[in-house]
């Protein structure tokens, strides 16, 4: 078994969807994580509050700074995630185009380093 | 010594694909193989009569020794994939032979075209990365950079080494079509050598056939196999006897594969029913009008060309219509057909151009563009060809 992130990336700015296309969508993910959980598949899984909310930390030669913001001053950001549990890529592709076409965005698929 | 390169060329995909199964792992295989022709070269006075065979059975036992000694992840699980099915039967399902599904793991979808064809390239034609370089006319660098990622890829991203199952098949063919393609094209038409690698023409027609018996309702997988047949018929009458380039209009058709033509042309009739044509299906069209009687029918060939350019837009296919177009309408208007066309180390552009232009009497311009060609031409028998041309310019 491997470890997978599926990465939920969006683009800052893009025109905000339609309050009952966002209700479809989040029932959308809701029905696909109980396929995933009923699969065995599932790890972890949840949405991200949107970047304003993060803090980026560093430690730099013994000394902490905390920014307040995301780590990239980029356009796309990360939405949310979910971590499952696949025999291989051709499983975790499977899922992340389930999990793409509900939540409507883009889903990077990572394999984890094992060990 | 035995000089091996025959035999390394002709059974390096084969025992490659076949380690990969056993190891489970490309690395693994390529090192293990690569290994057991050192040996093969150190041990060998005559040829065993089945040298694959001899090949994949050393490399499988120095791979089990060099396993035990060593205890990376990667050595671990290939020890327990080798002990745990020595000589397991073969799976069944829709892709039985170990080199297809190898050719369909190297084309995965999650690996980029490019990095498809090389790694199919290296692994199954076993060509080196120089030779690859040349014939997608990409520098070296990146070649090997895209292989060496593209194998890192399927070990870390866990790309199976499996058959894709039947309902997975029309989509993870399109690269595979693609691929086999450019391993006859090299075959066929070497970038460096002699012109002809019959091992890889015999190895992409092996496999085309392989795919036409598993998807027989594809007509783009029908058209490709036709193509090849069509264009592999004529190889015996492609190289002279003294190894040089006998083009299509002087070829001696009595030299010409009458069984392979003939299930050429009755693949295109079947493709023509289906009425879904595509760029393999007209290739394999045209070579079935050069085939079809004593001289080709060049008006028809240039139809086939017009709506092949329509659906595939490439300089090459316009490069190909244009020599269509010498022969129907003449030099002149061909000529203006290349005007714009940028091949940039294609040496058939400024070759097709120096012919175009003796034909227009313009021997000076013809003379520069033999240069052109030979400063770009990787094979003996086509740098032969085109010096000969060139010498033969009045003045």
């Amino acid at each position: 078994m491997k470890q997978y992130l599926l990465a939920v990336h969006y683009v800052d700015g893009t025109p905000a969807t339609q309050p009952e296309a966002q209700e479809r969508a989040f029932a959308e993910v809701e029905r696909v994580n109980d396929e995933i959980r009923a699969a065995g598949a599932w790890v972890f899984a949840g949405g991200l509050f949107p970047p304003d909310r993060a803090t980026v930390v560093r430690v730099e030669n013994g000394s902490t700074t905390m920014t307040d913001g995301p780590f990239a001053e980029s356009k796309e950001q990360l939405g949310g995630f979910w971590v499952v549990q696949c025999a291989d890529l051709d499983e975790a592709l499977a899922w992340a185009e389930k999990c793409s076409a509900a939540c409507l965005n883009a889903v990077e698929v990572r394999p984890f380093q094992e060990e | 010594m035995l000089d091996l390169s025959g035999v390394y060329h002709a059974e390096y995909g084969r025992c490659v694909a076949t380690l990969v199964r056993l190891l489970g792992d490309i690395g693994l295989a390529e090192e293990a193989v690569q290994d057991a022709f050192t040996v093969a070269v150190e041990k060998w006075d005559v040829l065993p009569p089945n040298p694959g065979a001899w090949i994949v059975t050393t490399a499988r036992n120095r791979a089990i020794d060099r396993l035990r000694r060593e205890s990376t992840r990667e050595a671990r699980h290939a020890q327990a994939l080798l002990l745990q099915h020595p000589d397991e039967p073969r799976e069944v399902g829709p892709v039985q032979d170990d080199q297809l599904r190898l050719v369909f793991t190297c084309c995965h979808p999650a690996l980029s075209p490019l990095a498809q064809t090389a790694l199919t390239l290296r692994l199954l034609g076993g060509l080196e990365v120089p030779e690859i370089a040349r014939a997608y006319l990409v520098p070296e660098a990146t070649i090997a950079q895209r292989i060496v990622r593209a194998k890192k890829k399927i070990r870390d991203a866990g790309i199976p080494y499996r058959v894709p199952r039947a309902d997975e098949l029309p989509d993870r063919l399109p690269p595979v079509l693609t691929v086999l393609y450019l391993v006859f094209n090299e075959g066929y038409t070497a970038t460096s050598g002699p012109l002809v690698r019959t091992d890889l023409c015999v190895e992409a027609v092996r496999l085309a056939r392989a795919l036409a018996a598993l998807m027989p309702d594809e007509p783009e997988v029908l058209g490709l196999l036709a193509l090849l047949l069509l264009t592999e018929a004529r190889r015996p009458a492609r190289v002279g006897p003294a190894g040089e380039l006998v083009r299509l209009p002087d070829q001696d058709h009595a030299l010409w594969d009458r069984a392979l033509i003939a299930e050429g042309h009755e693949l295109v009739r079947r493709c023509l029913r289906r009425r879904q044509p595509g760029p393999y299906q007209l290739q394999a069209a045209i070579n079935a009008v050069h085939t079809d009687g004593p001289a080709s029918d060049w008006r028809q060939v240039l139809a086939l060309y017009d709506q092949l350019l329509a659906l595939v837009p490439t300089p090459v296919v316009a490069l190909n219509r244009a020599v269509a177009v010498a022969e129907v309408h003449g030099p002149a208007l061909a000529l203006a057909a290349l005007e714009d066309l940028e091949l940039p180390g294609y040496h058939l552009l400024p070759a097709v151009r120096a012919d175009l232009l003796v034909r227009l009497g313009r021997v000076d311009e013809a003379a520069s563009a033999y240069e052109a060609a030979l400063e770009l031409v990787g094979n003996d028998a086509e740098r032969a060809f085109l010096q000969q041309r060139r010498a033969a310019l009045p003045g």
